[in-house]
């Protein structure tokens, strides 16, 4: 894949390469951040002085199905050494879908200064370059974090459903089977965590991962982009865009691509996804 | 009141459940990475990419297959392949399923309990991997459903033929 700065991206600053990653490693006003899928993964080998953000820990209110609130999200800064003003680079397994994650969550809280390191563990090992198993730590600061704004980056329920009612584009992340609710083709397979198959009413599917090159796990270039999204899905950068998967997580790689790559105006990640329509009394559900 | 393991695992793997329930996270995640790098891919005489779809494990983000194959003795063999380089949670399950379940009587683990990765990986675990590691147990115990199904024919056969 070529130079990021060569790809067309309306915000090329979102990510960083390998190499700059490389050259900064021990940079202190730098913090990577690996996000995980898999918790074997970092404690199996890290990027030297990485850290981790495991998102049912760290990012989750450990109670209700919710995002952790200020007082948490200043306390895992701090702990982390990170202050607002540390460039903060996330990556992770399977084509940065958890560190697409965990920077939305920064979002939230405004850290604006958020990379994504460009095809994450995959390349990174490809290269490779060095992984460590030594868990790093730094002194510990004081984050000052504005309250949590969902209202930029998040979709709730009775939001997506006035956005259904408006016409505005709703992007089904999850694959094609899920899509359209198929059942598991052998018994006692789990289901998909909710009542009801299908997605939501006139949603386009287009599988998260369709935005990366499979071979290292980079992001296709913005005129690759533009043909899927726009191409074949007819989307606007102007559009107001709802994105969604099961649980959200793989539609902040979405939400990621939408908003920082392609420079949409306006794109909400809808988290409570499938898990929660599917398990809805009375919304509409389309089964094709 | 939870079952004890030893009341619905075959013995090997009843003990590991009882084993790794003493660890505390560090120790649990260091046993499971060991466990992961001794993962071993399928035999080629078993099977070879591109693997059937119909192996494939459902819901597994790991990209993870399951093989299994009749051994003379009428148990199963057990093999697994793994796509994802960086799913060693599908291999750890992998190699935990494999070598705690091969030489069983498959009668003993066909209903496996779907609780299993639970029970290993604790509740950390999120949905997608969960449900992947909770199908990858769901496709071994349906296997020793089905041997045991094919075994009861067999028997059965044998007996008729004897009648004769």
């Amino acid at each position: 894949m070529s130079e990021i700065a060569e790809r067309g991206y309306a915000r090329p600053d979102a990510l960083v390469s390998t190499d700059w990653v490389s050259e900064h490693l021990h940079d202190a006003d730098i913090r990577l951040v690996e996000s995980n899928e898999d918790p074997l993964v970092y404690p199996s080998g890290h990027l030297p002085g990485a850290v981790e953000v495991d998102w049912t820990r760290d990012l989750n209110d450990p109670l209700r199905r919710d995002y952790l609130g200020r007082d948490g999200f200043e306390a895992l800064c701090g702990r982390l050494g990170i202050t607002p003003a540390t460039t903060v680079v996330f990556y992770g397994d399977k084509n940065n879908w958890w560190a697409c994650y965990a920077f939305w969550v920064f979002q939230l809280f405004g850290h604006s200064n958020a990379r994504i390191l460009d095809g994450g563990r995959l390349k990174w090992q490809l290269e490779g370059r060095p992984l460590v198993r030594d868990v790093a730590s730094y002194p510990a600061t004081v984050y000052q974090a504005p309250p949590r704004d969902d209202r930029e980056v998040r979709a709730f329920r009775d939001q997506v459903l006035a956005h259904l009612d408006s016409g505005q584009p709703l992007i089904d992340v999850r694959s094609p089977e899920e899509f359209r609710g198929e059942r598991m083709h052998m018994p006692d397979y789990p289901n998909e965590g909710a009542l009801r198959g299908g997605h939501i009413p006139g949603a386009h599917n287009v599988p998260w991962a369709r935005a990366v090159d499979p071979a290292d796990g980079t992001f296709k270039s913005a005129e690759q982009l533009r043909a899927i999204y726009e191409g074949e899905k007819g989307l606007d950068p102007q559009n107001d865009v709802v994105v969604y998967c099961r649980i959200g997580e793989r539609s902040s790689h979405t939400w990621f691509v939408l908003s920082r790559l392609l420079g949409y105006r306006r794109v909400r990640n809808y988290d409570g996804s499938w898990t929660e329509w599917g398990n809805l009394v009375g919304v509409p559900v389309e089964k094709p | 009141m939870a079952q004890s393991p030893a009341s619905i695992y075959p013995p090997r793997l009843a003990e590991l459940v009882e084993t790794l329930a003493l660890l505390d996270r560090g120790e649990l995640i260091d046993t499971l990475i060991g466990l992961a790098d001794r993962f071993s891919e399928v035999p080629a005489e078993i099977a070879r990419r591109p693997f059937p779809e119909n192996r494939k494990v459902p819901a597994c983000e790991s990209e993870a297959y399951v093989f299994p194959a009749p051994r003379p003795d009428g148990g199963l063999d057990l093999h697994f392949a793994v796509e994802n380089p960086q799913g060693l949670s599908a291999k750890a399950m992998a190699v935990i399923l494999k070598e705690n379940l091969e030489g069983e009587d498959p009668a003993s683990y066909a209903d496996l309990s779907s609780e299993l990765p639970l029970e290993i990986f604790g509740r950390e675990l999120s949905m997608g991997k969960n449900m992947g590691l909770m199908a990858m147990v769901a496709m071994v115990a349906h296997a020793a459903r089905q041997q045991t199904v094919a075994r009861a024919d067999v028997a059965r056969a044998d007996v008729a033929r004897a009648a004769r």
